[in-house]
């Protein structure tokens, strides 16, 4: 059972929203004691994830979460848009793999980098990815 | 606002970023570091991040980008400072920045510039002196 400690909701509009989000994630990461590591691991996919957003979405929000299910705790985070979604995640979640002329790294990348990885997109309706990095 | 200052450097530039970069920060650092190549004739780029705590698949591309770029322009670029949970991160999110030099400080990586210019100077006039040597 996960339990959410503390939660803040954030738009994400333009490339300055992104910049306040990074600072906060890092405020949340570093009051539970994450390690430096960890939290540029987790900072790092948050960035990857907060520019599909912008990029594709044009706008949605985010949700920074610290969770804890009795034996670690950690930092969630949840990216929500209501743009044109994926019609194929497992390709979209292959190296090198972009419909718009990037590396193509940022969503499996991103899965590299933190603990818990989930994915959900309805095309036409949005996609939310959720990812969860555990203090140590 | 939107801009990082680049510094001239007899023939080197100079640019320290101290701020956090966001993708048109990025991208104007692109188009401006080339453009100053260019203007003051450079030899050499480098490239100050020891004080950037994250580097994504955008933000490495562009470093990568400014890298390819200068080296057509025939100048070399020398990226240092970077923290080591920044290496580690990038080299698990899938980008090695291979092809991008790096040296663990300014000094080291001005003397690596000197050395790369001297390398490709001493080149030149070896290729030349090879022409000479051609039987009549």
């Amino acid at each position: 059972m996960m339990i959410s400690l503390n939660k803040e909701t954030l738009k994400i509009v333009s490339e300055q929203d992104v910049v306040l989000f990074r600072q906060r994630l890092k405020e949340y990461a570093s009051k539970i004691g994450m390690s430096l590591l960890n939290q540029t691991k987790l900072i790092t996919a948050s960035s990857e994830l907060v520019r599909n957003i912008l990029v594709y979405a044009r706008q949605g929000e985010v949700i920074i979460e610290v969770v804890t299910d009795r034996l670690q705790t950690g930092v969630r985070v949840t990216f929500k848009d209501q743009g044109p979604g994926i019609a194929d995640i497992p390709k979209a979640m292959q190296d090198g793999f972009s419909t718009n002329k990037s590396l193509g790294l940022g969503l499996p990348g991103a899965k590299r980098l933190v603990n818990y990885f989930d994915i959900q997109s309805t095309p036409g309706n949005g996609t939310t990815v959720t990812i969860i990095r555990w203090k140590r | 606002m939107d801009r990082i200052p680049i510094l001239k450097m007899g023939h080197f530039l100079l640019v320290t970023i101290q701020v956090d970069m966001y993708d048109r920060l990025a991208l104007n650092l692109e188009n401006d570091l080339i453009n100053a190549v260019q203007a003051h004739e450079s030899k050499g780029v480098l490239i100050d991040i020891s004080a950037v705590s994250i580097v994504d698949s955008f933000m490495g591309r562009i470093i990568g980008n400014i890298a390819t770029m200068s080296k057509i322009m025939d100048a070399q670029t020398v990226v240092v400072g970077m923290q080591p949970a920044v290496a580690i991160t990038l080299v698990e999110l899938g980008l090695p920045l291979a092809g991008v030099y790096t040296a663990l400080n300014v000094e080291k990586g001005m003397e690596l510039l000197q050395q790369k210019i001297t390398e490709e100077a001493e080149f030149d006039i070896g290729e030349a002196e090879e022409d000479d040597d051609q039987p009549e």
